[in-house]
């Protein structure tokens, strides 16, 4: 298990795709930081993590504000050392149609999925390029490949943090350190569950495995990328999404 | 203790993977001692460890020689 010990910071952690994640690095061993939006929503990370016998807490963060990311990982630092790990997964939709979309739901949603990516990534670059060693591993989304009617704005971020990847892993892969990115397809998650029943259905005769995926399979992809064995991957786009797209 | 300038000169023989008696004032990192640009990002990044400071961006980038690091030093933290 060579994430074994390793400090892993996993955004957004406290359910879906960022909760599988975090809890299954914290399985292979990695002591796992895991952020929320709320302190009720840390908490919960840590108590769930207490639990399941993992090592790491849950902590507040809002990726959005580059203080709060500043003053995480000067936490992160001083209580565990420096994430050899860094998964961005902390995302939101703001959706709609581009003619009626506000400057504050474009806004929103470039600062929290794209400008979050940077700050967290860079400060974390330098305890990886020390350590020559590390992994950042992006959570985009099949629309940022497929596209989606109402959310060129979520669309726009997903596909931005695969070029980022790209980009970052020419920089720093002299240094060990992988940038990749994993892009899901629909996920049994409370995000899909505000779907319609006619929106499933739909959506399941496009999916060539005709489900849903479970969080978990795509928390194991993140965990293969973190792991030794992913370690001659970088720059890439892992899709996740059972058939639905297929680059 | 060593004088600022022999610790400096320790650091960049370390950092960049060259011999100490190399490392002469005037060399440049790029062009005298084969550094790329994020060699240079490192060794600005070991030079704060070394003399426990922070040095922003904007000064960073005008550290392009051993003698201007040794300066930089000197001038803020002697």
């Amino acid at each position: 298990m060579s994430v074994n010990g390793k400090v892993a910071l996993v955004t957004g952690a406290s359910r879906g795709i960022g909760a599988a994640i975090a809890d299954h690095l914290g399985a292979e061993g990695a002591v796992v930081v895991g952020t929320a939006t709320s302190e009720s929503g840390a908490e919960k990370i840590t108590a769930r993590f207490a639990e399941k016998g993992i090592k790491g807490v849950g902590k507040v963060l809002d990726v959005a504000d580059a203080d709060s990311v500043a003053t995480l990982l000067k936490e992160v630092q001083a209580d565990f050392g420096a994430p050899a790990i860094l998964v961005n997964n902390a995302g939101i939709t703001k959706d709609n149609l581009l003619m009626r979309m506000s400057d504050d739901e474009w806004f929103d949603v470039i600062n929290t999925n794209l400008s979050a990516i940077y700050r967290l990534s860079k400060g974390c670059l330098r305890g990886m390029m020390k350590a020559r060693w590390g992994r950042i591993i992006n959570i985009s989304s099949v629309v940022g490949s497929m596209g989606n009617a109402g959310q060129s704005n979520y669309a726009a971020t997903k596909a931005g943090v695969a070029g980022f990847a790209r980009a970052l892993a020419k920089e720093v892969g002299s240094r060990g350190i992988t940038v990749n990115t994993v892009a899901p397809g629909f996920i049994d998650t409370d995000m899909t569950k505000e779907l319609s029943e006619e929106q499933k259905e739909l959506m399941l005769s496009q999916i060539a495995l005709g489900r849903l995926g479970q969080p978990e399979e795509i928390a194991a992809v993140v965990g293969f990328l973190a792991s030794d064995a992913g370690g001659y991957i970088t720059g890439d786009t892992l899709h996740v999404n059972g058939g639905m797209y297929m680059a | 203790m060593s004088s600022i300038e022999e610790r400096v000169k320790k650091i960049v023989a370390e950092q960049l993977g060259v011999k100490e008696e190399e490392v002469k004032n005037e060399a440049s990192f790029v062009e005298d001692l084969g550094a790329d640009s994020l060699d240079t990002v490192e060794l600005v990044m070991a030079l704060e460890e070394e003399f426990e400071t922070e040095i922003p961006d904007e000064e960073a980038e005008k550290i392009t020689t051993v003698q201007l690091a040794i300066d930089y030093v000197n001038s803020n933290l002697g």
